[in-house]
């Protein structure tokens, strides 16, 4: 038996505008959890992407086993037993368990579905692996941690084993990452070996053999996890040293800003029900205040309801005394709302735009950018490029580049920069650090830190409970669209948090 | 940072003069096939037919130019904003009736005369790219299948008020404009000669190209519209009423389609409104000069002076017995392929994006 079980041999990728990978080279051992490890945009996902069949490698090939092979789809992907579990699952929603994790490879007798078979099949890998699933449940109703089971089930039915797993923690609750890594820790009992991709040092530490790290297309080095400590990996992969710990100045609210009071979203597509249910809760100047929870238990809908995104809430809305709860979008961000929105391809940018011109989005019709309505294109330049120093945005051809072409931690270093120098008074934040590596986050933080210690107000809406427990002044959990907890970061656990995540645990009564 | 800006354009450019030979080769095939003998003397008839005439057919380019100018600059500018206005046609048709009837039975003195009547040209194409709109902005109707029907309500409409006010049931066609209404030459015929059908309007669709230019590059109000178009949602997060802009994008759109219409018909060059159910083909033609210029109100002036070229030339193309369908089938070969402008722009910037990498390679 060869010693790698695959091995991608001096991969490179040029998408137009950009190198993503460059001349890299991995090896994955039989039976090893193999980390990859990089920023955003540092190339990662192309590189499994390229191995599952997804992309062609421009130069550089793919050894099985230690002999070349060509992997033009998915499928052939598949046949040579190299399975993925994708970032967003690709299930069937309407279809059951089982149906989803046979789906494609179906024993048909006679045009009939031979269902027993497979059945037996399924039932047998999950005992020996610890997957617990109901088999004939629909997936639409079983939780996010169940669907990353059948996703799992399914590459081992198809005797995958070579498992890629792109950044499966991203959407799980502590608990649920737990089961997870337990999962994979078995899995590589098993003798499969394990593609992991994370932007969290602690999962490697805890379950990776080796781990290589990518920079900007790169591969900086591959690295045995228990020789290295987490900070080393971190500099590795950021090219620079990280503080971890941020300093924090004390707590001291001033007065009300924001009053949220009994507001509710009406599902858009269940009338009968809300996806955000009476929710009252006030912000004040100087705090930080964590809206904590899994994603999709109604966070978006708060935040796109606060910013009058959505059309179909209830409730009253006051800001600095105001209410604007039918206020206009313009209207809302003159009266001091800053939004650094969820999405930043749908919301933030217009990525077509180049950079100075998305900088100027919220303030473009200010007389101070332009004259009768015609654009005063050198202040709007002189405006830019302050910006772009004072944020240190860094992109190809500073202001007139395209906001398409930039890594993702640029483009959110743009909205930030936007949206903070409006001088709100409320600042929401969502998910602001979402996928972006530690260098990126650890500016975020700095940026929300300096803006509640300036007096502002700042509601952040996250799912990373690290960051939740970081640097939040005080923490609501959202539970099925309604507040289940009200505590203060000091005086709980992430493990506390977690429960009130997975709605077993309430402080806050109905 | 200027230089780079200089190159990106100079690829549109290209794609665009790549688009034009590669149709003009297919079209010397189809020639070919049909007559061969003929193939070399047509296609060169198609190449430099268009000076046959000397400086009275330039003259004539210049008319046919006009209202293609027109209808492209108006399609393009809705499509800045992602709005896809195929209703050239019925925008067209309803403001060339428009100025037609207020040049007919409205006695107006003076430069007013004409003036009035390409305002109302402009109203009536503005109202009718302003259902679809009002449809699109606030009923989320797609503006396709909206603006083709008002193509079909155009025509009939236009046929029926053509017969009941400004009939001419001799020729079966519009009456014919009062001398005094029609658009004066604003001594281009000195230039042209007299015997070439150019006048005033060529100029006011290029003084029109250069007004949307600036709308859309240099104020506030173009930002809005192509930030619409690029990406709607950012658009509504930034408090952009995005509605407004919809309906205003059609409006404009639809206004200069119309004027189109009042240039091409309150000539002196013979063309009048006649009663048939065929939709008016500049409507049309406009999406390919757009799509030709790449939606560039500045190259819109360039592509509709190509396809009036392509017209002119066509034509005297039949004296080496080319039927004028196998005209039509070799320009609308050129349109088509002028549709593909976009690709080989892309295909262009993927070669020089190699080059650079090699280049860079060999650095190393």
């Amino acid at each position: 038996m060869n010693e790698y079980a695959i091995e991608m041999m001096h991969i490179t990728k040029i998408f137009p505008g950009i190198k993503a990978n460059d001349d890299i080279v991995v090896q994955v051992k039989h039976g090893e959890i193999f980390a990859l490890l990089g920023e955003n945009g540092a190339g990662k996902s192309t590189l499994v992407s390229v191995l599952f069949g997804l992309y062609q490698p421009d130069e550089g090939q793919i050894l099985l086993e230690g002999k070349p092979v060509e992997i033009n789809n998915p499928r052939d992907a598949n046949s040579l037993g190299i399975g993925m579990v994708h970032q967003h699952f690709m299930l069937v929603q309407n279809f059951t368990v089982l149906e989803n994790i046979i789906l494609g490879v179906e024993t048909v007798k006679n045009t009939h579905l031979q269902l027993d078979e497979a059945r037996k099949k399924v039932m047998q890998l999950s005992e020996n692996y610890g997957l617990k699933v109901g088999l004939d449940e629909y997936v639409s109703d079983i939780s996010v941690g169940m669907q990353q089971r059948v996703e799992i089930l399914k590459m081992l039915y198809r005797d995958n084993d070579i498992l890629i797993f792109d950044e499966p923690t991203a959407v799980l609750t502590p608990q649920e990452i737990e089961e997870l890594m337990e999962i994979m820790v078995n899995l590589k009992k098993e003798g499969k070996s394990i593609v992991f991709i994370t932007h969290k040092l602690n999962e490697i530490k805890q379950i990776a053999d080796r781990c290589a790290v990518l920079r900007r297309g790169k591969c900086i080095g591959t690295v045995n996890v228990k020789d290295v400590s987490p900070e080393q990996m971190s500099e590795m992969m950021v090219g620079r040293k990280i503080e971890t710990n941020l300093k924090k100045n004390k707590f001291s609210p001033g007065e009300l800003l924001l009053d949220v009071q009994n507001l509710s979203v009406v599902s858009s597509r269940n009338k009968e029900k809300n996806v955000l249910n009476d929710v009252s809760f006030q912000l004040h100047r100087g705090e930080i205040l964590c809206i904590a929870g899994i994603e999709g238990n109604g966070q978006s809908e708060l935040a796109l309801s606060l910013y009058g995104l959505l059309g179909n809430s209830t409730g009253k809305i006051i800001l600095g005394g105001k209410d604007i709860s039918n206020s206009s979008i313009r209207e809302r961000s003159l009266d001091g709302l800053a939004m650094i929105p969820e999405d930043r391809h749908k919301h933030g940018l217009i990525l077509d735009y180049t950079l100075e011109e998305n900088l100027v989005l919220k303030k473009y019709f200010t007389s101070e950018f332009q004259k009768n309505g015609f654009i005063d294109f050198n202040h709007r330049a002189k405006f830019a490029d302050e910006l772009i120093n004072k944020f240190d945005i860094r992109c190809g051809n500073g202001k007139k580049t395209k906001t398409r072409s930039m890594s993702g931690g640029n483009q959110q270093k743009a909205i930030i920069a936007r949206e903070i120098d409006l001088d709100s008074d409320v600042i929401i934040a969502v998910q602001p650090t979402r996928g972006l590596d530690v260098g990126a986050i650890e500016y975020i933080h700095k940026q929300l830190l300096s803006q509640r210690d300036s007096g502002k107000a700042v509601l952040l809406i996250s799912f990373e409970l690290e960051e939740v427990m970081n640097i939040s002044d005080r923490i609501l959990v959202l539970y099925e669209g309604e507040i289940v907890a009200n505590v203060l970061p000091h005086e709980t656990t992430v493990n506390e948090i977690g429960l009130f995540m997975a709605g077993s645990k309430r402080s806050v009564k109905k | 940072m200027k230089e780079l800006r200089q190159k990106k354009d100079i690829t549109g450019v290209w794609a665009s003069l790549l688009a034009i030979v590669s149709g003009l080769l297919i079209g010397f095939i189809v020639l070919a096939i049909c007559n061969p003998s003929q193939a070399l003397n047509g296609i060169k008839t198609l190449l430099f037919g268009g000076f046959t005439g000397g400086i009275k057919s330039i003259g004539n380019v210049l008319y046919y130019a006009t209202p293609l100018l027109l209808t492209g600059l108006g399609i393009g500018f809705a499509f800045q904003s992602s709005l896809f206005n195929i209703g050239g046609p019925g925008q067209f048709i309803f403001g060339a009736f428009c100025s037609l009837f207020v040049a007919i039975k409205i006695p107006i003195p003076g430069a007013l005369g004409w003036i009035i009547p390409l305002f109302a040209a402009m109203a009536g194409g503005a109202f009718w790219a302003l259902l679809p709109g009002i449809l699109r902005a606030y009923k989320n109707v797609n503006i396709v299948i909206s603006t083709i029907m008002m193509n079909y309500i155009g025509m009939y409409l236009v046929n029926s008020l053509v017969k009941n006010t400004i009939y001419d049931p001799l020729k079966g066609q519009s009456a014919v404009v009062p001398p005094s209404h029609q658009l004066p030459s604003w001594g281009l015929d000195k230039i042209f000669t007299s015997r070439s059908m150019v006048n005033c309007g060529i100029l006011i669709a290029i003084f029109m190209a250069i007004v949307i230019y600036i709308l859309l590059n240099k104020t506030t109000f173009g930002y809005e519209l192509k930030a619409c178009g690029k990406n709607r949602d950012a658009s509504r997060y930034a408090g952009i009423n995005e509605k407004k802009n919809i309906v205003l994008a059609m409006v404009i759109s639809g206004a200069l389609v119309g004027l189109g219409g009042g240039l091409m018909y309150l000539a002196s060059a013979g063309k009048y409104i006649r009663v048939v159910d065929v939709m008016a083909s500049e409507g049309f033609n406009g999406i390919a000069v757009a799509l030709l210029a790449m939606n560039n109100p500045i190259g819109i002036i360039f592509s509709s002076i190509f396809m009036a070229y392509l017209d002119v030339a066509g034509f005297y193309m039949q004296t080496y017995r080319f039927s004028p369908e196998i005209v039509d089938i070799i320009v609308s070969v050129i349109i088509y392929f002028s549709a593909f402008s976009l690709l080989v722009k892309e295909y262009i910037s993927k070669i020089e994006l190699k080059k650079k990498s090699n280049l860079s390679k060999e650095d190393k």
